[in-house]
Order: C-alpha cells, then structure tokens, then sequence
C-alpha cells in the first residue's frame, strides 16, 4: 500500500537552555511509514515524544536530522508549507485554544478562508463539514454554548473541511468526560472509514487504542512496538514494562490466566472478554 | 456571578434595522452625529429627536433599554447641565442669589445640551443593541479597508478584537474557576476591606494571565496549523450584502441631514 506518511531516521533536540546544559534530546531516530486510509494509534507515556512527533507531522516542528515527507512533501519545504498543512490537519488536546471564531460555522470555515476559496464552495465545504459531524444543527451558535466533545467536533470540521488527505489529533480526548469522548472517537473512526481519511490519533486511553488498525508504542524517543492492537496488547509484561496500561479486559484476562483459567490471549474489546466469559460457564 | 456579563450591548432581533447591513448603520451613524452637531438651535434638534424616535420605533427595542443606555451618563448629563446654567451669562437675568446668576441664554443651552447629549447617547445605542460585536468588528474592517493602502494594520486589528470577543467567556468562565480554587484555599475575595480584596485579586489575576498567554500561544500554533497567514487573499464566509433597504435607509437619513442644514440656515438668517 501507499505510505502517506514517511518518517526517515527522525531526530529532534530542543535548543538548550543555556550554555551549560545539553540539547534535549526527544526523538531519538524514529523510523515509521503510514499508508493510506490507516488508522493509528500512537501510545506513549508523558515524555515519550508522542506530541513531538505529531508536530513534526505538519510541520510545526522540524526534525534536527531526518526527514519527514507528507503526501510527497518534505516538510522543510517552506515554499509547500501550506500546501502540507492543507492536506494534514492537525487537532489540539484543548478544544477551547484552537476554535477561533464566536460563531460555529465561521470557525469551520477559518481555514477556507485562509486557502482563498471562493464563496459557494466554501459555503458548500462548511455545511457538509458540518453535517459531517453532526454539528449541522449548532452551526449559527456560539462555541461557549458547546460541550467539550462537541467543540473538539467543531475543531474536527474546521479540518475536514480544508479536505485533507490525513489528520493528526493529539490527546483530543484527554480533556473530555466519558461522553465527550466517545462522540470524538465515533466522529473519528466515521471520517476514517466513509472519507477514507488517514487519521494518526495519539492518546493514552487504551480503550481508544484497541479501537484502531494499528498501534505505535513510543517509550524515550524511540518506537518500541509496532503492531495490530491485538498484538500489542496480548504482550501484557512487556506493555506494562514501558509504563503503560493495556484494556481493562485484557488486563482481567491476563490476570486469569495467570490464576490457572483458560482464556485467550489476544481480548481486546468487552465484546469478545464477555463472549470468552460466556464459553467458560458454558 | 461573573457568568451575567453580557458581551457588548446586543440585543437580539430581526426588526428593519437589525437586518440592515452593518456597515450602512455605521455610515448612518456617523451622518447622525453630524446631524445633532451641524445646527445650534432648538429647530435643528428637533430634526433629530424626529429621527431618533423613528429609528426606536422601528428597531423595536424595548424602551427601558434606552433608559439603560443613558443612565451611567446622568451623572455627567446633570453636572453639565448645572454648569452651563450657571456659568453662561447672556440674555436677560431670570433669579440671582449672591454670586449666581441664572440668565435665560444659560437655560437655553443648558437644555439644548442636555437633550444633545441624550439624543447622542440613544442615536449610536441603537447601532450597538442592533448589531451584534462581530459583526460591527467585520463591518469596521471593510468600511476602513481602504486604509491598507497606507499600510495600516485594519485585517490584523479586526482579527485581534475577534479573537478577543471569542476569549471573552472563556475567560470569564476560567476567571471564575479560580476564584473558587483560591477561596477553598482561604483567600478572602468576597469579603474583608476594600485593601484586602483588592490585595487578593493579584491572586486571581497572575493564574488567569498565566493561562491567557499559554492559551495565546496554543491558538497561534492552531491558526497556523490551518493555514491563516494574515489578510493577505483571505475570502470570507460572512458575505455583506447590501440590499435595496440600505440605500433607502441612508436616503433617508439623507433627507433629514439636508433638513437640520435647512432648519439651521432658516433659523440663523431671522
């Protein structure tokens, strides 16, 4: 499959903070490819360079040494910096530090009125943005008025509206309550699979992890696991090991087993912990 | 408590003259103000108290709304009126007692000050209770966009009072969010002196600026991120249009302009 996004031997050092001390080093040679249509999951505790990586993505970061090619684009490119940012659209974790307008539909529309496009399209591209999301209803009132998810789908709109081929959203869910969360992750997964929209979706709920095709474990600027959800996860120890959670229902299974009771390895989702639930009563 | 302030002094509506382009209201408002100053006799602002009260009529606004408007100026309404009755001393002595002297030409301008003043402070209310910020902001930044050319900033200050418009409950919300957390810590901002209050508001004030430049630099990199790079062959999704009721309501305003010039010629050639 095609990569959409190429990550080449990714270093990235923040200046430092005066002459004494040492550059910071964050990514410490990141290799990734992300092919077209995927779905995501970037897992990482607090440190490990997840949101780093994400802002290399679009550009608002530029690697140290490495390169990052976007859609055929490298990002050090300044002269198709737009042109990048266009067809990778990034979400922020707080929803109320990236809506700019104080009315929905303009602020979907910021974007298109960056890019120059004319009236009707952009007046097209918005409402369908909007309905998109579901958000069609709320479009003449005032973000203040909105709940967390659903200013964090206002955010999403503004992006899908400027018709990118991929989207990056970093942490969008960890200011969210559990309902705001799950209207994110709905709103997400729809794009992915009715838009064909690559999403990269960095968080550290796992339960949002085991939703995706495909999780990237990052621990101290490196990628340490790379795999399908059900892969990563049935590694319990070494998940664990990296400072991370996996699903609740895996984490039940695995701690079954180890009391001596057959379940499989691979659960990740309360579906399939019920179904295995079920078997052994049977 | 904070959550009462209301933004500006809009008020909602769909009269004729909430649906009037923004930036015709802007002109008319300014043709207005020429209209109350233009004339100095009773004559000229009776022109205006006729245009006023038909442009109130016609938004539609409550009338206790206007009262609004003009009470935190009475203050200043009474002191200018006591002053111009006292100190202008032309015309025929109507009552002195002492040193002051209240003289006829002092009544007069006194009053026709007063209601100057008023006639004013309701005129332009009615662009404000009519229009709502954002779009009186976008309507100022096409009425001045002739102004680029001499390189002044007009897309760059339209957007800051946006965004500052936008901030506004967000920040009110967030300034309430810390007055609760520094008062289960014990700071006393509701009550004690007015020095100790006063002395606790910096506890308040220095987390909400903190948190306001953080967010300032989380919106910058959001704005970037979806491709604003200044006015620069910016298009918009807000379309101002101006339709038929424009021309007739500045038209109008028009014909009243002519008349208080009218009505002040007349009256300064008797």
């Amino acid at each position: 499959m095609e990569n959409i996004i190429e990550i080449r031997d990714l270093h990235f050092a923040y200046d430092a903070e005066d002459e004494n001390s040492e550059p910071t080093e964050v990514l410490k040679g990141i290799d990734l490819d992300i092919h077209r249509g995927e779905f995501v999951a970037v897992l990482g505790h607090n440190g490990s360079g997840k949101s780093t990586l994400a802002k290399h993505i679009n550009a608002i970061l530029l690697p140290t040494s490495g390169t990052v090619t976007v859609d055929g684009i490298d990002t050090k490119d300044e002269t198709k910096l737009f042109e990048l940012r266009q067809r990778a659209g990034m979400v922020f974790q707080n929803p109320d530090n990236q809506i700019v307008s104080s009315i929905v539909e303009e602020d979907v529309a910021f974007g298109l009125e960056n890019m120059g496009i004319p009236y009707e399209e952009m007046r097209r591209r918005v409402d369908e943005a909007l309905k998109a999301v579901g958000m069609y209803d709320f479009r003449l009132h005032s973000p203040s008025q909105l709940s967390g998810g659903q200013k964090q789908r206002i955010a999403i709109a503004g992006i899908i509206a400027m018709q990118p081929e991929c989207i990056i959203l970093d942490e969008p869910t960890a200011m969210l309550d559990p309902q705001g969360r799950r209207e994110v992750m709905e709103t997400v997964k729809r794009m992915n699979r009715e838009k064909g929209i690559t999403i990269v979706i960095i968080t550290h709920y796992m339960d949002e992890a085991a939703q995706c095709e495909r999780v990237v474990v990052m621990d101290k600027g490196r990628v340490v696991i790379d795999d399908t959800p059900r892969k990563v996860f049935s590694q319990v120890e070494k998940v664990k090991e990296i400072g991370l959670d996996v699903p609740q229902v895996t984490e039940l299974c695995y701690e079954l087993r180890k009391a001596g009771v057959s379940v499989p390895e691979d659960i990740i989702t309360e579906e399939e912990c019920a179904e295995a639930l079920k078997k052994l009563f049977a | 408590m904070l959550r009462d302030i209301t933004i500006g002094q809009y008020f909602p509506g769909d009269s004729i003259i909430h649906r009037l382009d923004p930036r015709f209201k802007i002109v008319i408002t300014v043709i207005y103000i020429c209209m109350l100053f233009i004339g100095s006799s009773f004559w000229c602002l009776a022109v205006g108290v006729v245009f006023t009260l038909m442009a109130m009529l016609l938004s539609k606004i409550p009338l206790k709304m206007f009262w609004k408007s003009v009470k935190p100026i009475l203050p200043f309404l009474i002191i200018t009126a006591l002053l111009n009755l006292f100190l202008v001393n032309t015309g025929e002595v109507l009552f002195q007692w002492k040193f002051l002297k209240i003289t006829e030409g002092g009544v007069n301008i006194s009053l026709f000050m007063l209601v100057r003043i008023t006639l004013l402070i309701m005129g332009t209310s009615i662009l404000t209770y009519t229009t709502s910020p954002i779009t009186l902001t976008d309507a100022i930044e096409r009425l001045l966009s002739p102004l680029k050319k001499l390189n002044f900033p007009v897309h760059e200050l339209a957007m800051m009072m946006s965004i500052a418009l936008r901030f506004i409950p967000t920040l009110i919300e967030e300034t309430d969010k810390i007055m609760s957390a520094q008062k289960a810590r014990g700071a006393e901002i509701d009550t004690g002196s007015f020095m100790t209050r006063t002395r606790n508001m910096v506890s308040i004030l220095v987390p909400l600026f903190i948190s306001s430049f953080r967010r300032a630099d989380e919106l910058a990199t959001a704005m970037e991120c979806r491709c604003y790079n200044g006015g620069e062959g910016r298009t918009r999704l807000r379309q101002l249009r101006s339709a038929p009721r424009d021309y007739i309501a500045l038209g109008v305003t028009l014909v009243f302009l002519a008349a208080a010039i009218a009505v002040s010629i007349i009256t300064k050639t008797r």
